[in-house]
């Protein structure tokens, strides 16, 4: 099967507007009849949710928490990008483009991400009229800050909480449309598969995790917009229910998986502590600013730091090392994330770590202190301080906090067209769940911009030129034997689940694959450590389907059953990232393979990967087969990123 | 370091619960309570028992989901914390630690301390939002908001949706979080047009949902992981109160 991207002819500039020119509509008195099912209510499906149930379409949305409210989104701290130019500071959608598609060095298709810069200053208009309560500057316009990858002030925030404000934009939207009864909402409810009826995505199945039923529900489309699948590392900054479950259900119906191995780690999070850790938590990278990142140059230091028997203020300042001013003098602290993440793991992998675990460099802010005073950096840094020494019960104030990479994105996720279609006919991915604007990396600010580009402003768009030809497709119905198919098959393997009784918990399980994931498939890459892992990915799968214990019924709530659902897909799903940064014989991006680099600098191969892996399913452990959609950069030139 | 637990279990919400005892040995003070309960609910599993059941999901502080009443204290002894930033350091080793559900007739107990916070949503979905369908915005700075009244909307806005007011309040009542919506959107531009009935609307569907009547006690704000004020609940009743009269004089 040929993969078409279905990007519209035409300059870039007017491909979009071509594009909703020409596309086709359908009329309100049919909207009506037209049923679609939104799995996930983030920023992406919440926005999508409300915007179809406004135009008229009757939704069923569907998310595992116990409120819209709560997706992961939520958590989102830093802030949203926009080409506004209200600072007039030269910023264009045309710089914001070039941005993504550098940032994400050179992976992305230019005709998706120009798109989402031209509408990315709608979104900061809709969010406001919604009551977004955005920073503002003493005049009462909107204020912006900076963020790495760029040399313009585009991001808009509030406060910490830009992800939370936003998603709460497009909460009450939702709850709007579900009071006026347009939208019917299902809390508490995880997809467990797709219905793909002749080649058309024709609903779900979704287990009521109250009840623990499993439910059948119909739709003319369906659209995914589930989130990312870093939890497939075990810790990540992720929310703990964050899961792959329903794209690599998808995956398994027939849509192919884009770029699975692209993950995104990033450079400043509090380092694990111990085994029992069930997350990690961000620090901003805000903080790189005035931090000063360090460890000692010698190896008897960090062992002395290690062992508590020195501090690090006992380390004279010709004795530390403040890596990245050496290797990177004109970025210094402030390189991009890929590069930092990297240069903590190798002065880590040389010894010199200065945390039990041996994983944690220091971000010293003494410097700063002493430079602007304890009371203005506390006041910059205000909400971050307090957070990190809740955590860790140590003052960064007094002493410099100890960081270090922690998964944080997945670029990967499955393939979309310029539409936001999968392969499969008349289902959708939106946000983090699909592969399609960050390229081999996402620039800081630019999740929560793409997710509402998706819901508000593109979706809304495209699915009517797909429900066009829908208008006289009648409901079907729910004992069709697509569906009883689907639910026999999801209800079995939950049994099965049920069934094992074996000794070990799921929690192990995942715990292990997080292991091998990180160990082999993490910040550095090489063909050996892959083979392995494929390998004891393949092993460790078989052995959750012999010795995992998932106590309790099925008809009943039982966490335990929808986390072992959620973990045997981490470990498909483990296995294709595995085998696509195999395949990937480059460095670019999150994606780096030592074998292929330049002193320590990732060296892409333009000739060779200027393309995206689009993965089809073949059988759980068998090979999966590579489609490959090339690349075309007819705007942009392709470089060498450097930060030297 | 040792915990002794008392835990409510309750199967679901028609049978009644009780508390259970179990102790956790081998603790880390640098652990969040729900680590705790992780380590205690995997040591469960490996004994083919049914792990306890709990809401969670960011592990930040942000999402809302975490909910426990812990030593009779709704999130625990910190003050401005939620459940899962409540750290075992808070506690000393061999104490006897007490740990609950929400309890308030409108969050019914799905299982264990698991309840049902919708709710929340029904009064939101009933007026806790600004009527404007995509598109149809204005240029965002077409529209300056005071800085200061921008950041009393933000404080308002911060509020988690957890019910740990409700929860705190003797009279299990709603209003801090009613009033903190109420609040956020009566002190932006974007909430005028609908300023009154979006009082009218989300009071009178708090009422229906059971919550009780407020006393002015401030237990809500003492126990608010996002440090939400009463004076939100002041800001709701005039508009409540100016709302009411304007539809009767009608
Ligand atoms: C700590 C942190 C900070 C961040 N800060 C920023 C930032 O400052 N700026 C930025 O741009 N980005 C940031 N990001 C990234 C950004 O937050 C996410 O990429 C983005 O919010 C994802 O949105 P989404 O709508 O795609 O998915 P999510 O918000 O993850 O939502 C997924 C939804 O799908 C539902 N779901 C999933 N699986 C199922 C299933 N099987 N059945 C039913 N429902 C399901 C969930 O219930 C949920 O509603 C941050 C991320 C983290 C972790
Ligand atoms: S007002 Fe405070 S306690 Fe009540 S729901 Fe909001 S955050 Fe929770
Ligand atoms: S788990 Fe999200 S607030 Fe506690």
């Amino acid at each position: 099967m040929a993969i078409d991207s279905k990007i519209p002819e035409g300059k870039l500039q007017d491909k979009w507007e071509e594009y909703k020119e020409h596309a086709k509509l359908v009329n309100p008195a049919n909207k009506r009849k037209i049923e679609i099912i939104v799995v996930g209510t983030g920023l992406a499906g919440a926005s999508a949710a409300a915007t179809l149930a406004e135009q008229g379409y009757k939704v069923k949305a569907f998310c595992f928490q116990d409120s819209p409210r709560r997706a992961h989104s939520i958590a989102a701290q830093g802030g949203i990008n926009a080409a506004k130019n209200y600072k007039n500071d030269g910023d264009s959608v045309y710089r914001l483009f070039y941005d993504t598609i550098k940032g994400g060095d050179f992976r992305a298709r230019e005709a998706n991400v120009y798109r989402l810069a031209s509408v990315s200053a709608n979104i900061i208009d809709q969010a406001t009229a919604q009551g977004v309560p955005f920073a503002r500057e003493y005049g009462g316009l909107l204020d912006n800050r900076s963020f790495g990858g760029t040399q313009v002030s585009r991001t808009f925030y509030a406060r910490g909480q830009t992800g939370q404000q936003l998603l709460l934009g497009a909460y009450q939207s939702l709850e709007r449309q579900i009071g006026l009864g347009n939208v019917e909402m299902f809390n508490r409810h995880e997809m467990v598969d797709v219905v793909v009826i002749d080649g058309k995505a024709r609903g779900i199945i979704a287990r009521n995790l109250i009840t623990g039923k499993i439910e059948r529900y119909f739709g003319h489309a369906v659209i995914l917009a589930s989130g990312g699948y870093g939890n497939v590392f075990y810790l990540s900054t992720n929310a703990m229910g964050s899961n792959v479950t329903a794209a690599w259900k998808a995956h398994k119906k027939g849509a192919f998986f884009g770029n699975p191995c692209y993950t995104q780690i990033h450079p400043t999070c509090i380092p694990v502590s111990g085994d029992y850790q069930s997350k990690l938590t961000l620090m901003s990278e805000s903080l790189r600013n005035d931090g000063r990142v360090w460890v000692p140059k010698t190896k008897e230091d960090a062992k002395a730091i290690r062992e508590g028997k020195k501090r690090a203020e006992d380390i004279k300042e010709e004795d530390r090392d403040y890596y990245l001013e050496r290797k990177y003098p004109s970025f210094g602290n402030l390189c991009p994330r890929d590069i930092a993440s990297r240069a903590a793991k190798e002065a880590c992998d040389d010894g010199r770590g200065i945390v039990p675990s041996g994983f944690g460099v220091f971000l010293d802010f003494g410097d700063a202190i002493k430079r602007l005073g304890v009371e203005t950096v506390k006041a910059r840094y205000g909400e971050l301080f307090p957070m990190y020494q809740n955590i860790t019960n140590e003052d960064p104030l007094k002493t410099p906090m100890k960081i270090y990479p922690a998964v944080h994105y997945t670029m990967g996720g499955l393939w979309v067209d310029y539409e936001l279609m999968t392969t499969v006919k008349g289902l959708y991915a939106l946000g983090e769940a699909n592969f399609s604007d960050h390229g081999a990396n996402r620039l800081g600010a630019s999740a929560l911009m793409q997710g509402l580009a998706d819901g508000y402003f593109v979706l809304p768009y495209t699915i009517n030129n797909y429900l066009s030809d829908e208008i006289f497709t009648k409901a079907i119905p729910l004992d069709h034997p697509a569906f009883e198919e689907a639910a026999k098959g999801a209800e079995e393997r939950m049994k099965k689940f049920l069934s094992i009784n074996g000794k070990q918990s799921v929690e192990d399980f995942h715990r292990k694959l997080g292991k091998i994931m990180w160990e082999y498939c993490g910040m550095a890459r090489n063909a050996e450590g892959l083979t392995k892992a494929r390998k004891l990915i393949g092993e460790l799968r078989e052995e959750f389907w012999k010795d995992v214990k998932v106590p309790g019924e099925l008809n009943d709530f039982n966490p335990e059953l929808d986390k072992a659902g959620r973990v045997a897909d981490f470990i498909e799903l483990g296995e294709l990232m595995v085998i696509d940064a195999l395949n990937r014989n480059e460095s670019c991006g999150g994606h780096f393979r030592e074998e292929y680099q330049d002193q320590g600098e990732a060296k892409r191969d333009d000739a060779n990967y200027l393309y995206v892996a689009a993965w089809e399913f073949t059988g759980v452990g068998a090979d999966p087969t590579l489609h490959k959609e090339d690349l075309k950069y007819e705007n942009i030139k392709l470089q060498v990123r450097s930060y030297k | 370091m040792k915990l002794n637990l008392k835990v409510w279990r309750q199967k679901n919400a028609n049978t009644a619960g009780k508390l259970v005892d179990y102790s956790v040995d081998n603790l880390n003070p640098d652990m969040s309570f729900l680590e705790m309960v992780d380590v205690l609910n995997d040591q469960l599993v490996k004994k083919g028992e049914e792990p306890v059941g709990f809401d969670h999901d960011c592990r930040e502080g942000i999402c809302g989901m975490c909910s426990m009443y812990i030593d009779g204290r709704a999130h625990g002894p910190q003050h401005a914390a939620t459940t899962c930033q409540l750290y075992l350091r808070s506690f000393k080793d061999g104490d006897t630690v007490h740990v609950e559900p929400w309890r308030s007739k409108a969050f019914p107990i799905v299982k264990d301390l698991v309840t049902d916070r919708s709710a929340f949503d029904r009064i939101i979905a009933a007026g806790g939002f600004v009527s404007v369908n995509t598109g149809q915005a204005q240029d965002a700075n077409n529209l300056p908001v005071d800085k200061h009244d921008a950041e009393k909307a933000m404080d308002a806005a911060a509020c988690i949706g957890c019910g740990a007011c409700v929860a705190a309040c003797p009279n299990g009542a709603a209003m801090l979080f009613v009033s903190a919506k109420i609040s956020q959107l009566a002190l932006l531009p974007q909430g005028q047009p609908e300023r009154d009935l979006r009082a009218l609307r989300m009071v009178e569907q708090m009422d229906e949902e059971g919550f009780g009547n407020c006393s002015n006690i401030g237990a809500c704000e003492a126990e608010c992981p996002k440090e939400i004020k009463l004076t939100n609940i002041a800001r709701m009743n005039r508009d409540f109160l100016a709302a009411s009269l304007v539809s009767e004089t009608e």
